[in-house]
């Protein structure tokens, strides 16, 4: 009898140390830090500005800066035109450049768009057929991507427009 | 609209299944025979409201009904019909109510399989089966309602991934889940049986073809996933180890070491405690299963979301259950040593606990591969992979015991055989395997002592399962598997071990030397289809005797969501498939791309099939 209790304790004190551990694995993945970069490295890619068509190279992006924002955007996109007030948001609250990636898209669409909504961007960058995004791993549009400018990793990939909890994330790890 | 009704059908079954649970607690003291009435109704009512809102769904998902934010984020209007249906499970929230209507469904099924067995032994089932019904209809309303919607209505859905559009993938889910979801049964069974104290041949007997009939599911399910990985995800491997896949492996192996001990409970009535574990463990596992793919813990092409309020209730959902479990065996099991356990050396009882032994340990490692980083990131914060090294190194050495095991083990009688003093058959077939397996590595580049004691092993164990068709003492099922299961891992090592590969950038009118052949980039044209663009290759593949292959491989650009994958194109006969995938490197011009040759690929999934239909034979013949 004492046996069985013996045995009885072994195991659930086993189990409940199995389950803090799991426990505390699910907390875990939901902060990054920017040492967990476990994304991949944008490799350099060459477009050209939106406005003046000048080529430019993703690598000469923001040399001075730390961290660099990519946004996917177009102006046929209806969730861009939801996402775009949390975009201005976040560009008047932090020090960080947001690059613009305007995908696929018409300029003189795209250019009406911004004189609508405002333009954020500090760059902006055309992707006309679509296969910059592509190579980035992009699923859709929009898309937002925290990016270490020093090593080109993505530190952090939001699928879908960002609502004010991702701004308000964004600025956080954007600051360390 | 619909999407009410749905969301409504859902807390109509979550107030059912309190009232089973309830009333079936007060009816366990009645000794009648007849299942009340009562609670058979309500169980029926049960069934046709989550069927009801699953079509909810259903339809949501075929008319394009935007409103709905699982079909906005999972479908699109120009998705072809088959796929609309099929992106009903291709989700969390819809893949949960699927996992629910199982649920209710064999329940339902068991009620009316079981019309003559004991009250108490079916209430009890119902009522463990109900909380884990309960538990779901909970995590589903609460966490992950499929039926939520958005306004203002959107235009167009955000379409299913392009990657998941593939008809193996589309039935995958519903057939892994069949395997998972009847293990549940399996587990509530039990443990009625455990506190009714029959635990006895008579209900290994009952529960024998639910065992039998999640196995073929799980079984059918693991292969589909890893056909689709295969074609589709074009690494040109069907196995990879990855966190997911070991996930349905884990439950296969202890299903299958259940699926041999409940023979042993039904023939010899021992063994009793031991049955119970494996039907808890295999649920558990089936279970953490859920947890590690749905909670987002593993990261993996199966998780849908990362919502950490998911995985803290599976989490303890499932560690619920097995404290209920645990606590129930430890009160109401009866002492083991009143059951002698004790076999002879000789005899099918020892034959099965040894399979049991290797099944477990194959368990263990990959139980153990798949969990140990995530207690290490715990621990140490460090982040690693455990790749398919550490498996590899730790199954294979075993294997060559399992095999020479696996070959005599089914001829063993029951209780107590003899040893024969000189079995002449044996030596022919040993010696026969032997040069069979010199013959292979002659004939071949490759020569590894150790992979040709390998070789020889599995044929081995594939001539004694051959001349087990002849034995008059197994039945038929058995024979197909056994024999089914000796071709795959033949199989799987001759492919693992003459698999080549040639990969290379490549610009259209390059010609490459491969070995003996040689592979010639044609052209590549454009091409456009109803939800992607594409861009098809042409290659040519001459081999020693001048033998020419045409390869198509595709890329496609899909519009809703924006993606690209990659379609192998894949000439596959009874020897050997032959593989060419390509990838865009830069400015439509340089590309990737990865000849393959990989022999008997075709028999793998052959013998899966075969290996199933035993299991199917045997549950028609348990049926009766």
């Amino acid at each position: 009898m004492v046996n069985k209790k013996i045995k009885l304790f072994l195991i659930l004190s086993s189990l409940i140390f199995i389950f803090f551990t799991f426990y505390l694995g699910l907390n875990k993945n939901n902060y990054y830090t920017t040492e967990n970069i476990v994304y991949k490295k944008i490799e350099n890619f060459e477009s050209y500005e939106f406005f003046s068509n000048k080529k430019i190279s993703f690598k000469n992006i923001s040399p001075d800066k730390k961290y660099i924002i990519l946004n996917i955007w177009s102006s046929w996109c209806l969730p861009c035109r939801k996402e775009h007030k949390n975009l201005i948001k976040l560009r008047e609250n932090i020090k960080v450049d947001l690059i613009g990636l305007n995908y696929k898209d018409k300029f003189e669409n795209a250019k009406s768009f911004l004189s609508e909504l405002g333009n954020p961007y500090d760059i902006i960058l055309k992707d006309k057929n679509g296969l910059i995004s592509i190579e980035i791993g992009a699923y859709g549009v929009p898309e937002t991507y925290l990016i270490n400018n020093i090593n080109k990793k993505i530190i952090k990939k939001y699928l879908g427009p960002i609502n004010e909890e991702n701004v308000k994330e964004i600025q956080s790890l954007a600051k360390q | 609209m619909i999407s009410h009704l749905g969301s409504y059908s859902l807390i109509f079954c979550t107030i059912f299944a309190f009232l089973i649970i309830l009333q079936s607690a007060k009816l366990i003291g009645n000794q009648s025979k007849i299942f009340p009435k009562k609670i058979y109704t309500i169980i029926t009512l049960q069934l046709f409201f989550v069927i009801f809102s699953f079509s909810c769904l259903l339809i949501a998902f075929v008319s394009s009904d935007f409103s709905n934010i699982t079909v906005y984020n999972n479908s699109h209007t120009e998705k072809p019909f088959f796929y609309k249906i099929s992106g009903v499970w291709g989700n969390h929230e819809g893949s949960l109510l699927l996992w629910l209507l199982v649920l209710v469904l064999f329940l339902f099924l068991f009620i009316l399989d079981t019309k003559n067995y004991d009250n108490k032994y079916k209430l009890l089932t119902v009522i463990f089966q109900e909380i884990i019904i309960l538990g779901f209809l909970l995590f589903i309303i609460i966490t992950s309602n499929p039926f939520d919607y958005i306004f203002p209505v959107p235009l167009e859905g955000l379409g299913l991934n392009p990657i998941l559009q593939d008809p193996a993938l589309a039935i995958h889910p519903p057939i892994l889940y069949i395997g998972y979801v009847g293990t549940s049964l399996i587990f509530s069974s039990s443990l009625a049986a455990v506190i009714n104290n029959t635990v006895n041949s008579e209900w290994a007997k009952q529960i024998k073809k639910w065992v039998f009939l999640s196995w073929i599911f799980l079984t059918l399910g693991i292969m589909l996933g890893s056909i689709w990985a295969y074609y589709e995800l074009g690494w040109g491997g069907f196995w990879f180890w990855d966190p997911v896949e070991n996930v349905s492996l884990m439950p296969w192996f202890c299903l299958t070491a259940l699926l041999h001990t409940i023979l042993v409970l039904e023939k010899r009535n021992a063994l009793k405690n031991w049955t119970i574990v494996l039907s808890i463990a295999t649920f558990s596992l089936s279970m953490s299963g859920t947890f590690l793919v749905r909670s987002g813990i593993l990261n993996s092409i199966h998780t849908f979301a990362n919502d950490p309020s998911r995985g803290v209730f599976i989490l303890t959902f499932l560690f619920f259950l097995i404290f209920l479990a645990i606590i129930v065996l430890f009160i109401y099991s009866e002492n083991d040593k009143k059951t002698s356990n004790n076999f002879n050396i000789l005899s099918k009882e020892t034959a099965v606990l040894v399979n049991n032994w290797f099944m477990m340990y194959f368990l263990s490692v990959v139980l153990i591969g798949t969990i140990y980083p995530i207690f290490l990131e715990v621990f140490t914060n460090e982040k690693i992979s455990v790749g398919p090294p550490f498996y590899q190194k730790l199954m294979i050495p075993f294997l060559i015991p399992f095999f020479i095991f696996m070959s005599f083990g089914p001829r063993v009688k029951w209780i107590n055989d003899k040893l024969k003093k000189i079995n002449y058959t044996q030596i022919i077939v040993f010696i026969s395997s032997l040069i069979i397996a010199y013959i292979i590595f002659t004939n071949s580049s490759v020569s590894y002592l150790f992979s040709s004691f390998l070789i020889a092993a599995s044929i081995f164990l594939v001539l004694n399962s051959l001349r087990d068709f002849f034995s008059k003492s197994i039945q038929i099922p058995q024979k197909i598997s056994h024999f089914s299961f000796s071709i795959l891992i033949l199989s799987i090592l001759l492919n693992g071990i003459y698999s080549e590969e040639f990969n290379s950038n490549m610009k259209v009118g390059d010609e490459l030397k491969f070995i003996d052949k040689t592979i010639k980039f044609k052209g590549i044209n454009f091409d456009e289809k109803d939800n992607y663009k594409l861009l098809r290759g042409d290659f040519e593949v001459i081999d020693s005797g001048k033998n020419t292959l045409n390869f198509n491989p595709e890329i496609r650009i899909y519009n809703q969501p924006v993606i690209s994958t990659s379609e192998a194109d894949i000439k596959t006969n009874l020897f050997n498939d032959n593989f060419i995938v390509f990838t865009l490197l830069k400015d439509n011009e340089i590309f990737n791309v990865r000849y393959q040759h990989k022999p008997f690929m075709i028999w793998i999934w052959i013998s899966i099939i075969m290996l199933a239909f035993g299991g199917t034979l045997a549950v028609i013949k348990y049926g009766k």
